[in-house]
């Protein structure tokens, strides 16, 4: 086989094999996250608080002896809290080689989604920022938000250094 | 080419040449020092490592920089020539441009430089050929000719080596073409044969033009294994030409093969004794046994086997304990492999200076963590330089104040309780009180030394950018040095202090944890968080009246201490817990020591002693001012562990606000 036709072949293979995403449940809206992302969902446990952290990030887990740092996303989008109860679960991703859980309402299913399916997001009507979205996709009348796990969490790294940064001021403006 | 595989055994070939250059050195120097031949013996098989690893793993220019060296040592070995301090001298600097060929070998540079050439053609000359300039021509002229007549007899033991003459022939076959004819005549009756044993020589015409080192290249590995002869049949007439042409071709070759080497990260590796690993498997086996015996409890427990059950929990927990240690033991390296540079520094810096030193290395065995041990040696290289620069009078100006003309340096590690302690003494000076305090005052410090106490004087020095050298020399006194030494000694759970007695000489103490990757700690309570606080920093736990803290103007608490005032430091407004306790008379002040200075942690109250294995919060967040990890306690939840120098230095960054 030539090096051409192989290449097609795999192009033409990338684009047939769809996507799965793990959907999760927010305030009513359901999203997508890249299962290739997840590590493992696990229910809600008690988190220890870190300091001078920003609001939406809960405080580190013990997971298997690795100190994970657990965000909500509630309030990471800007959401109103919601108490957390049985179905609340913690999805623990992986980026970059880094783990993070992010706390959803709750877990609901695995989507096969073809590429040519994904739609790109309209500028409003969602609740969260498109920013964070890669697209959407409809699933038997239900809409899908996929979320671009990448993005999530990289402005996020730099959110949280600017969120430390005024908090390294703030020990030095107290006297 | 350079292939994944290849880059693999380069890297260890890398590893392993730099502790030959290691060995090389420290018997360079014992040999300066009147040394016996087997020293020699050692210098030599290291420098003989080397350069059949850089000819194989495609370091070409290294493996014959490295042939000179070794030709020089073959004579000194063979009693040929004497060594002398020139040698000796020539010699290390060989070895520091080696290290520099391997720096650049593992950044995928140009081996050659300017230095390694200069120090290429000095070896020569010492082996007494640069002598006549027609001499170096002469032996040119055969490096390269047209044919050549191989004569090669292994030994009869070559083979037990992993050596075939048929490869080394076929190899040579690359190089032109081969007319071989083998010499039977060392050939025993068939009774007596040993198979395994090679009685064949063989004398080889080659065809075509080749280089001598290239024909060499190929009997590289069965050096000193066989007889061999190489001679020219043709002698080129234009080799001078060619001379030029073999330094510029390696150069070539290396850059393509950077192309293609990955940006390898320095890998890690421990190189561990094997009685600590077979001490390792034993403890394994014995809690393998503990747990098989524990298993038979499965079924249930009834009161007679209650004592059966204790002792083997007791034998589990003793066994568990000495595995921790065994496996922690893995990562202790001796101190010596940090000690070991500064004979050659302490040599070189005081020729430098005109000053006469005596270095003394004592407890050089000490073990250390790994990761300790990476980062102590520049804090020691600075106060090394430091006590020679500073520290260290010229051989008059002892004589003068009544000493001998040689200075003692001395390097001491021990273990003390569990901290390793590092000292690094001088019988110099000492510390210039007047000339501190008056740098001090300049430098905006202090208002003035009155009142101050040496201690306090002394550790002026530790400040950024304070330096008393009159005269910036490329050693020291640039400014930046004991701040940076203390801080990194800090970086490793420790600290320095320094005692000095005018005239009489400085001791600055390192004190180091034994580990980095287990501590012995305090839980405390604080709101609902659990907080791990060093064992190693606790100075005390008090509980205090109300009225024995003074509240300063910019809400700066004070408590009364041992004569001291220290501040207090709420960890719950710290870290933001809320429902702690906040009325000081109904928690605990832990008092806490860190870089030199102390502070009162205001905790709920102290719920135990444990030892918390350290895990990194950078790993997947980031670093939190004032944590300096974080632990897991028995019920599976995080506790983060309190940086105590970083509180500390939070609090006097406050101050000085």
């Amino acid at each position: 086989m030539s090096q051409s036709a192989n290449t097609a072949a795999a192009s033409a293979a990338e684009t047939a094999v769809p996507m799965q995403y793990l959907t999760v449940s927010l305030a009513h809206e359901e999203y997508g996250i890249d299962i290739l992302a997840v590590r493992e969902i696990r229910g809600w446990t008690p988190v220890t608080r870190i300091p001078q952290a920003p609001h939406y990030v809960l405080g580190v887990l013990n997971l298997r002896g690795a100190i994970v740092p657990v965000l909500d996303l509630r309030l990471r989008f800007g959401l109103v809290r919601k108490d957390y109860d049985a179905n609340t679960v913690t999805v623990i991703v992986t980026v970059a080689g880094r783990h993070f859980g992010v706390v959803v309402d709750a877990v609901s299913d695995v989507l096969d989604v073809a590429a040519g399916d994904v739609r790109p997001v309209p500028d409003m009507g969602t609740a969260v920022d498109t920013e964070y979205l890669k697209g959407l996709t409809s699933v038997a009348e239900r809409m899908v938000l996929l979320l671009d796990v990448d993005r999530l969490l990289q402005p996020q790294d730099a959110q949280m250094l600017e969120a430390a940064l005024p908090a390294a001021a703030d020990v030095q403006a107290v006297a | 080419m350079v292939n994944a595989a290849l880059a693999q055994f380069q890297q260890v070939f890398i590893e392993e040449s730099l502790e030959g250059l290691d060995t090389m050195e420290s018997s360079l120097l014992a040999l300066d020092d009147g040394g016996d031949a087997e020293l020699v013996h050692t210098i030599f098989r290291a420098a003989h490592s080397i350069k059949g690893g850089a000819a194989t793993f495609g370091f070409p220019e290294m493996s014959s920089f490295t042939h000179e060296a070794e030709s020089l040592l073959d004579e000194v070995r063979g009693g040929k020539r004497a060594i002398d301090g020139g040698i000796v001298e020539l010699l290390l600097r060989t070895v520091d441009c080696l290290r520099g060929m391997f720096a650049r070998a593992r950044a995928g540079e140009p081996l050659n430089d300017a230095v390694a050439e200069g120090l290429r053609g000095e070896l020569a000359a010492a082996m007494g050929r640069g002598a006549a300039a027609g001499g170096v021509q002469a032996r040119r002229e055969v490096d390269q000719a047209d044919a050549w007549t191989i004569r090669f007899r292994p030994h009869p033991g070559m083979l037990a080596g992993g050596n075939d003459p048929l490869r080394l022939i076929r190899e040579l076959a690359g190089l032109g073409e081969l007319a071989v004819t083998a010499e039977l005549d060392r050939l025993p009756a068939l009774d007596r044969l040993d198979p395994a044993e090679c009685h064949l020589g063989w004398t080889i015409e080659l065809a075509g033009p080749a280089k001598r080192a290239d024909i060499a290249a190929v009997f590289d590995w069965v050096e000193g294994e066989c007889e061999l002869a190489i001679e020219p049949k043709h002698v080129v007439a234009a080799a001078a030409a060619a001379s030029a042409a073999p330094a510029a071709a390696p150069v070539a070759d290396v850059a393509a093969a950077r192309a293609q080497r990955e940006t390898s990260a320095e890998s890690s590796t421990v190189r561990v004794a094997i009685d600590k690993i077979d001490g390792l498997i034993n403890l394994v086996g014995e809690l393998v046994i503990t747990q098989s015996m524990l298993d038979t409890f499965r079924d249930g427990v009834d009161a007679s086997r209650l004592a059966l059950l204790e002792q083997g929990l007791a034998q589990l927990a003793r066994h568990t304990r000495e595995l921790q240690e065994s496996v922690m033991g893995i990562r202790m390296l001796p101190i010596a492999s940090v000690f070991n540079r500064f004979p050659r520094m302490v040599r070189d810096i005081s020729q430098k200076l005109g000053k006469q030193v005596r270095l003394e290395l004592v407890g050089e065995h000490t073990e250390l963590d790994k990761t300790v041990l990476e980062k102590i040696g520049d804090p020691l290289v600075h106060l090394v330089r430091n006590a020679i620069d500073h520290g260290l009078e010229l051989p008059a100006q002892r004589r003068a104040a009544g000493k001998g003309d040689t200075g003692t340096l001395r390097l001491e590690a021990s273990h003390r309780g569990g901290n390793i302690v590092v000292e690094v003494s001088d019988d110099g000076a000492g510390l210039n009180r007047e000339a501190i305090v008056a740098k001090a005052v300049q430098r905006g410090l202090i208002a003035s030394g009155e009142g101050l106490g040496d201690e306090a004087v002394a550790d002026l020095i530790f400040q950024p950018g304070f330096s008393t050298a009159a005269v910036t020399t490329d050693l020291s006194g640039r400014g930046v040095g004991m701040d940076v030494v203390r801080r990194n000694v800090a970086d490793l759970g420790g600290s320095v202090t320094i005692r000095s007695t005018s005239g009489k000489g400085s001791v600055f103490t390192i004190t180091l944890p034994l580990t980095l990757a287990i501590i012995d700690g305090l839980t405390a309570a604080v709101g609902e968080e659990r907080y791990i606080v060093p064992l190693v920093s606790i100075v005390e736990s008090i509980q205090l009246q109300r009225e024995a803290i003074r509240t300063v103007v910019g809400g700066g608490e004070l408590f009364r201490f041992r004569g001291d005032y220290l501040p207090v430091i709420r960890l719950h407004e710290l870290f933001g817990c809320p429902d702690a306790v906040r009325a000081i008379d109904e928690g605990l002040l832990i008092v806490v020591e860190g870089e030199g200075a102390r502070v009162g942690l205001f905790v709920d109250g102290l719920i135990g002693q444990q030892q918390a294995v350290v895990k990194s919060l950078e790993a997947n967040y980031r670093r939190v001012s004032g944590v300096s990890g974080a632990t897991i306690l028995a019920d599976g939840s995080v506790a983060l562990i309190v940086d105590v120098a970083g509180m500390v230095r939070m609090q006097s960054r406050r101050k000085v606000a």
